[in-house]
């Protein structure tokens, strides 16, 4: 039980898919211009992660080895085609705006690192928690950037007020060039607390 | 004129690494050292245009005859991972120096996420097939534009003292983020 407990919370911060392994990057950056769109995209990635995982650990053991990786792409591709289709059914808007960033999940390295590093080599249960594991790490990192950015360059968060009149909006918080610097901000937080932690 | 104007929105202004986010991963990764980082620019530049080509003939010369379109992803990714095979296997015969500067990076472009940007970029805008050549051939110019500027950057970084937890990603974004917005000045350029 331990074991699983160890591998479900890693990806909160020790092993966190963004701020420690730097990766998927493109839609950390691209997505988080607000809080919103940012739910959309966790919402896309956890059902794709958890989706392959769980297809790609049970059938670890009957995909040959020289073309895992290949099998592993169409696994998640069709989950990928799932989500996407399901966003423009149903929140038509926010498949707008999230546009080509969720046909990309595809590609996202953490999506297709997870099923190479963990679900290809462990049972089902342990790929579920380990899937379900880092996508709320991934979740906890676009959270902060999104509100980061859309509190400093819009004044609101998820569309509420949150500063007053007097406040003058970041434009450049909502830019591409806002979202590098939030970025470089916080894996410097990040990479502080955690050295002051593990020092003490 | 058209297509001078996609061709410099793509290079320039909505760059692929600057204003996409796409390619982020080697942009990172390869690009600490120029004359890496160009050959990976060259690598990217090239199979981005064969992708995004073959691409949009197999989108609208197969899916789109038999109403496939929901094939779109699936497709579009087993394409583009056969065909850097088929480039790499193609290069190593015809061209063995050639081979020699962008070996190592072919096999890294399968899961750059710009090669498949430009795929589906050009299906979402609905471009020609002209259109899609011109513009795939400007966002890996613009790509490659990105990562070289960046790696000039990083070799001199390398004297500078950064605090230590702000080395290698951190920095990279925030350098990043100066570069974006100086690149954003291009904005003017197109009304």
């Amino acid at each position: 039980m331990s074991r699983l407990w160890k591998e479900f919370i890693k990806g909160w911060w020790k092993e966190n898919p963004v701020f420690v392994m730097v990766l998927g990057m493109c839609p950390t950056l691209a997505v988080t211009n607000s809080v919103q769109n940012a739910i959309g995209m966790i919402g896309a990635v956890t059902f794709v992660l958890i989706g392959s995982s769980l297809i790609v650990s049970l059938i670890r053991k009957i995909v040959p080895n020289q073309v895992r990786i290949a099998t592993f792409i169409v696994v998640i591709a069709t989950f990928v085609t799932m989500a996407d289709r399901y966003l423009a059914a149903y929140y038509p808007e926010l498949s707008k705006a999230l546009g080509p960033y969720v046909p990309l999940i595809v590609v996202n390295c953490i999506i297709l690192g997870r099923q190479e590093a963990f679900a290809s080599k462990n049972g089902v249960i342990a790929s579920l928690l380990d899937a379900l594991g880092m996508s709320i790490g991934f979740g906890i990192a676009l959270m902060f950037m999104s509100s980061v950015r859309e509190i400093l360059g819009s004044g609101t968060w998820l569309g509420m007020k949150v500063l007053g009149s007097w406040y003058i909006p970041w434009q450049v918080m909502i830019l591409p060039a806002g979202a590098f610097f939030v970025y470089g901000f916080l894996y410097w937080g990040f990479r502080a607390i955690d050295k002051a932690f593990t020092k003490g | 004129m058209e297509l001078l104007v996609i061709f410099i929105s793509a290079l320039l202004i909505n760059n692929f690494v600057l204003h996409y986010f796409l390619g982020l991963c080697p942009f990172i990764g390869v690009s600490n050292r120029l004359d890496s980082a160009a050959s990976m620019g060259m690598a990217v530049t090239f199979v981005m245009t064969i992708a995004a080509t073959v691409s949009w003939l197999i989108y609208y010369l197969l899916l789109v005859p038999y109403h496939l379109e929901f094939l779109e992803i699936v497709s579009f990714i087993l394409v583009i991972a056969s065909l850097v095979q088929l480039v790499e296997m193609f290069i190593r015969k015809v061209s063995p120096p050639l081979y020699q500067a962008l070996g190592i990076y072919l096999p890294l472009i399968t899961t750059n996420c710009a090669i498949l940007g430009v795929a589906l970029l050009t299906v979402l805008k609905g471009y020609n097939f002209i259109e899609t050549l011109v513009f795939s051939l400007g966002a890996g110019l613009g790509f490659s534009l990105a990562i070289i500027i960046m790696a000039g950057i990083r070799e001199e970084l390398e004297f500078a003292d950064v605090p230590e937890s702000l080395k290698g990603a951190g920095i990279t974004m925030i350098t990043a983020g100066i570069l974006a917005l100086a690149f954003m000045g291009f904005s003017g350029l197109i009304k």
